[in-house]
């Protein structure tokens, strides 16, 4: 049985499909957990998300005639993670149009899976946060550990996120709250306010070392990245310019959801292994600029964006070229 | 003649095609109607610069002719400006700095340096008139999706109408506030763009 076919003959295991659901059943420990924390109306804005960006990306490839491959899993994970960005208090239309946003504009238009730019996911955050800041920014609820509350929005119950108390300019009582140890340990179980899926730092490494141990993801980036933040923000704990220590910092707001989940994403991080530390650590460095001198609490989308900015750019730094 | 006129509006568009004069498209696109005034504003110019360029295009010597074209231009963005100052001052303040600015708007001059120095003037007129209208198209189109998504009116006209709830209140109340900061500009340019080209590809 002689079978003549073009290079390449080798095949690799791995294929989208694979990896793309080995991602999605990496994330499912982290949306279990939400569920647990936020009651079922985090399944139901994961729900709605998931099937709005399918929903988008079958629509656009029927009309443009191009392969369906809305099934293929990117879909699929675009949609659990902008859902893992919002507040669980959120209207129900505010997980699909990030989706449709993340999903049309920022990977369809772009060619589709592998030819974006920008991570579609964190893109659709981001054009959230500057549409509607009030519901992005403004809406935390306080988890509801484990009762299981129903689908509806609770109302009258607002409260700040560690973060977003940070950037208050608190006075000292609350200071040494944030740096207690039980603090510490509330946000690393991940029973607080917060998006429905940044707040527990146990179930995103739980994830995550998944990804890595399967090569779905590479820990440089990871460990560059929340690296960074933790030696910078060390730094600046004992220089006295942020009031709280850096493990605090690293397991507070979306840094384990950016930098297990989003920096890893394969197509908008850098192929090789300089460029993928260079993107890893000036990220963290960008994020622990805008956390401490931007506007908003956080700054882990938009450290991201920007480093995918420089993706190409960073991946040009290692190329041989034949014959030189 | 008409040819001349109907290349202008589609063939060399100016922002689609030529992607010229771009800054006040981006920048004044927030409502419909102050696409429509700065459309009207760069109609009035493109069309008297062009006929006087034309006019005088044997006399002015090659080497100057940049500096008499901005000196032209100036001229009736002068006259436009201190109209609309005084009979239109709302949309005047809206539209700001970007009245003043059609005086390097590179389109204006871009026409002057590469259609009407060598045209004669009706040609060069039907040229400033398609030219412009192409430009007020895009502008009211641009400024129809900015407003419509980012406020939730259409064709509001300060002080004077509140506009049309396209979407209903719900909408408005929420609505896309990105379209109308820099951000919508640009999605909104780039999407008009490859409509555009897709439409004249498979024409």
């Amino acid at each position: 049985m002689l079978q003549l076919s073009p290079a390449p003959h080798i095949t690799s295991p791995k294929n989208i499909k694979k990896i793309m659901y080995g991602v999605v059943g990496a994330l499912i420990p982290v949306l279990m957990g939400s569920i647990y924390f936020f009651g079922w109306r985090a399944l139901f804005l994961c729900s709605l998300s998931v099937l709005s960006a399918i929903f988008t990306e079958w629509i656009f490839q029927r009309v443009t005639n191009r392969d369906i491959r809305c099934l293929d899993g990117s879909a699929i994970i675009t949609g659990i993670l902008v859902a893992f960005n919002i507040p669980v208090n959120s209207p129900w239309w505010l997980p699909v149009v990030g989706s449709f946003f993340a999903v049309f504009i920022v990977k369809q238009l772009f060619g589709g899976l592998g030819y974006n730019i920008f991570n579609p996911a964190l893109a659709g955050r981001a054009f959230l946060v500057a549409s509607w800041p009030s519901l992005m920014t403004g809406n935390w609820t306080p988890p509801i550990n484990g009762t299981l509350s129903g689908i509806p929005v609770l109302d009258g119950m607002t409260q700040a996120t560690p973060l977003s108390l940070l950037i208050m300019k608190p006075n000292l009582n609350v200071i040494q709250s944030l740096n207690s140890p039980t603090m510490i340990k509330t946000l690393f179980i991940g029973n607080t306010g917060g998006c429905i899926g940044e707040t527990s730092a146990l179930l995103l490494l739980i994830g995550a070392l998944f990804l890595f141990i399967m090569g779905y993801a590479d820990w440089r980036i990871s460990l560059s990245y929340i690296g960074s933040i933790f030696v910078i923000t060390g730094i600046f704990y004992f220089l006295g310019v942020t009031p709280v220590n850096p493990v605090f910092h690293i397991f507070s707001g979306g840094v384990m959801l950016g930098g297990l989940f989003m920096a890893t994403d394969m197509v908008t991080s850098p192929v090789t292994l300089k460029g993928r530390w260079i993107f890893g650590i000036c990220g963290g460095i960008l994020c622990v600029i805008l956390r401490l001198w931007a506007g908003y609490p956080e700054g882990v989308s938009y450290s991201i964006l920007i480093m995918n900015m420089f993706v190409p750019l960073l991946d040009r730094l290692q190329v041989r070229i034949f014959g030189r | 003649m008409k040819q001349t006129f109907l290349d202008g509006i589609i063939k060399n568009n100016m922002v689609l095609v030529l992607a010229i004069g771009l800054c006040p498209a981006l920048a004044v696109t927030t409502s419909a109607y102050n696409g429509i005034g700065m459309g009207m504003a760069v109609i009035f110019v493109l069309v008297f610069s062009n006929l006087l360029i034309s006019l005088l295009r044997n006399i002015i010597p090659k080497n100057l002719r940049i500096p008499i074209f901005i000196v032209i231009i100036s001229t009736f963005v002068t006259i436009v400006d201190y109209t609309m100052q005084a009979y239109v001052p709302p949309l005047s303040r809206q539209l700001g700095v970007f009245v003043p600015l059609i005086v390097v708007n590179c389109g204006i001059l871009g026409r002057a340096e590469g259609y009407s120095y060598k045209h004669p003037p009706h040609y060069s007129v039907m040229d400033g008139l398609g030219i412009g209208l192409g430009f007020t198209i895009i502008l009211f189109l641009m400024g129809t999706i900015r407003e419509i998504l980012g406020q939730g009116v259409w064709l509001s006209i300060p002080g004077v109408f509140p506009g049309f709830q396209v979407f209903g209140e719900a909408f408005t109340n929420s609505s896309v506030i990105l379209m109308i900061l820099p951000p919508g500009g640009f999605l909104a340019i780039a999407l008009l763009m490859g409509l555009f080209n897709h439409i004249r590809m498979h024409k």
